[in-house]
């Protein structure tokens, strides 16, 4: 493993050792929404929750959206990554690196979420010192720790052959802290055989161990929802929904960084076609599925005619929420199939643009479940709610995005966008089944 | 060990919101201010609800005084992550302000809406903060505040059927050697001693012979949301419906 790496994957190491003018832009771009981001939390923590547009009965809006919205970007790692693995298919190689950390990533920007919505985030101390296991909240806080753990190591094992590439080849081009940095993760790497089974183990233990955590881990995020008696929320389809939902918006979040990355990072050779036919026949059955979810839940409600569901059910169809609702059937169904059923739309922009129209529409699916359910208590004298997020929600929910996009940059400033030894494997399998090919060719005829 | 209800008589209730001023008063609930209260942040422990119902020609105003249910069943109680809310022994539904994180889970847990999210810190109008009331909550089981103490930002409050009174009430006819008449009983919670239609009761729900009880197993009772099974102890009283 650590020997001389590949001519052809030098090009993975190129944004390592050098560091442009658009990196420090984007950088500092970033930096100034989230510090933007910051000042309208620090206005928060000091004055209080009534700086949002929360109110009664809307007690729970942006935030626990985007809570909803991160978490399912996370799930690109589990499925891609962990799925792929299990399955053994050869296609995933050059996506899994990207796929784990943005896992990662969006799970730390939306279990922060939860922290800004809280009314007292200096007590959050307690949900582990009292912490009481009937309440669907610490399922929440108990999953995403073991969630996020895991994804971490899962990013990280993966990771270790190729920081030992990096500490062997990059040498004074680095900094030293960045050299002491490799040193420290790369464990002494050396890519002997007891290592290389070592690892190998340790990473599909952890595939396979982080695919339950995952489903579980979505469908207790439902959950905060669905433990509840409101209309349209207490309903058995929300865990699953959920789930699709997450596997959904995760893969559209890969399509989407894979193909920035590809474009910036010039990573053609790795990420072709195949990958991008493979996401979008993946995005393609996602969608009819979740139009199938979508559709059973509306009718079942419809059909059934209880008065608390309808208020909720009308006022999406046709009332207020109508339109984030069907922006959202367009974002989620019609523009993703009229695209990805066509082989020719299942290339670099076809692909891309289903996966921008699908993460829209994937955050206003969380805004027509969030929002509508709230506006309309059970005890009709209270009349309809009104939510009105204000500046400094859509700060916040700015920032994360920034915060979310700038760790990502920071970690393919750090490391390869690519698994390089992974990649390498994968030829060495192509090889191999070419050189067993050959033989059987040339040794035919009558054998016994 | 009683359990107790309340009893409000809609036959009786003339809507004139004395209860809820007098909620407001004895239990430190600060002003909200009418932006904010356009907004849908004014804290009402006690509100009352209503509205227009039927349609033309055949309209009717019905108006509900609604306090906390204090459910036997409390959907609140079960989502809270901290155990910040919680049932007593005598049934009453109890809030530890100290012990809240503010994630609002029981708010949107509560089919009546009873709960209320302190979205600022509290503020009265000159001269009303000189004239907050004094008592004290009874202490809570984390070592925390309760009842009519002042709520810091951040926190979920609501209704406690006046528990600082009812506990007040209990220590003297301790003392004194005596249980607590009926009389005593139903002007405890400040909006049934202030209700000019003595349309309000309040007693043990458990004993056969109280007033409360005898009501509440009348024809005219009902319950708000019952098919819930959210067991509330608010009983309302009305004929017909």
């Amino acid at each position: 493993m650590a020997r001389v790496i590949a001519e052809q994957d030098m090009i993975l190491l190129q944004p390592i050792m050098r560091t442009g003018l658009r990196f420090y832009l984007l950088v500092a771009a970033l930096l100034a929404v989230i510090t933007w981001g910051f000042s309208t939390y620090y206005r928060q923590l000091t004055e209080g929750l009534w700086v949002t547009g929360l109110n009664r009965p809307v007690v729970w809006g942006l935030y626990i959206i985007n809570f909803v919205f991160f978490i399912g970007i996370s799930y690109a790692g589990t499925l891609t990554s962990a799925v792929l693995r299990v399955t053994q298919a050869e296609w995933r190689r050059p996506i899994t690196r990207v796929a784990e950390a943005i896992t990662l990533f969006a799970l730390l920007l939306g279990a922060s979420q939860v922290i800004i919505d809280l009314g007292r985030p200096d007590r959050m101390i307690k949900l582990i010192t009292h912490g009481r296991l009937q309440s669907p909240l610490l399922w929440d806080v108990g999953t995403l720790a073991m969630y996020m753990l895991g994804s971490l190591t899962y990013l990280y094992l993966p990771l270790i052959p190729d920081v030992a590439i990096l500490r062997d080849h990059l040498g004074t081009q680095v900094p030293a802290w960045r050299r002491r940095l490799y040193q420290i993760l790369s464990l002494g790497w050396q890519g002997n055989a007891e290592q290389r089974r070592r690892l190998e183990k340790g990473i599909n233990i952890m595939a396979v161990f982080i695919i339950p955590v995952a489903v579980l881990a979505h469908a207790v995020v439902s959950w905060i929802f669905g433990m509840t008696l409101r209309p349209m929320w207490h309903s058995t389809i929300l865990g699953p929904y959920f789930l699709l939902g997450a596997i959904f918006s995760g893969t559209a979040t890969l399509v989407i960084a894979m193909t920035i990355m590809r474009q910036v990072l010039h990573l053609e050779a790795y990420i072709t076609i195949k990958q991008y036919n493979y996401l979008g026949l993946l995005l393609l059955v996602m969608s009819l599925f979740w139009f199938y979810f979508t559709g059973a839940e509306y009718l079942t409600t419809f059909y059934g005619d209880l008065p608390d569901e309808m208020t909720v059910l009308l006022s999406k169809l046709v009332g207020e929420f109508s339109w984030p609702f069907w922006a959202m059937i367009l974002c989620n169904f019609v523009v993703p199939v009229s695209i990805l059923i066509w082989k020719r739309g299942r290339g670099v922009v076809g692909t891309f643009i289903s996966g921008v129209a699908i993460n829209i529409g994937m955050w206003l699916e969380r805004f027509t479940i969030v929002v509508p359910t709230l506006t309309r208590p059970r005890l009709t004298f209270y009349g309809i709610g009104i939510y009105r997020p204000t500046l400094t929600e859509w700060g916040l929910f700015a920032s994360s995005a920034a915060m979310f996009v700038l760790l990502l940059a920071l970690f393919l400033k750090l490391f390869p966008a690519v698994s390089i030894w992974e990649v390498e494997e994968g030829r060495e399998i192509v090889a191999a089944k070419q050189a067993v090919a050959s033989i059987a060719a040339s040794s035919e005829g009558p054998v016994r | 060990m009683p359990r107790w209800g309340m009893i409000i008589d809609l036959d009786k209730c003339t809507a004139c919101q004395a209860c809820t001023v007098a909620c407001l008063a004895e239990n430190n609930v600060p002003f909200a201010g009418p932006e904010e209260t356009s907004m849908g942040r004014a804290i009402l422990w006690h509100e009352v609800i209503g509205g227009i119902e039927g349609e033309y020609p055949d309209l009717w105003a019905t108006f509900i005084p609604r306090p906390c249910m204090h459910c036997d069943n409390p959907p609140c109680i079960k989502v809270c992550p901290v155990g910040a809310t919680y049932r007593r022994e005598d049934g009453l539904v109890m809030q530890d302000y100290d012990q809240c994180i503010g994630c609002r889970m029981c708010i949107v847990a509560c089919p009546y809406e009873v709960r209320y999210f302190n979205w600022r810190n509290p503020q009265w109008p000159e001269p009303m903060d000189q004239y907050l009331n004094p008592d004290q909550g009874p202490p809570q089981p984390t070592g925390g505040r309760g009842g009519p103490d002042v709520r810091p930002r951040g926190v979920v409050e609501k209704c406690t059927f006046c528990v600082h009174r009812l506990e007040k009430a209990e220590r003297k006819a301790q003392q004194e050697y005596r249980e607590m008449s009926e009389q005593e009983l139903t002007l405890l919670p400040a909006c049934n001693q202030t209700c000019p239609a003595s349309a309000r009761y309040f007693g043990d729900l458990d004993n056969p012979k109280s007033t409360v009880s005898r009501l509440a197993r009348g024809a005219r009772a009902f319950r708000l949301l019952e098919d819930l099974g959210t067991e509330p102890k608010v009983i309302y009283l009305k004929e017909g419906r």
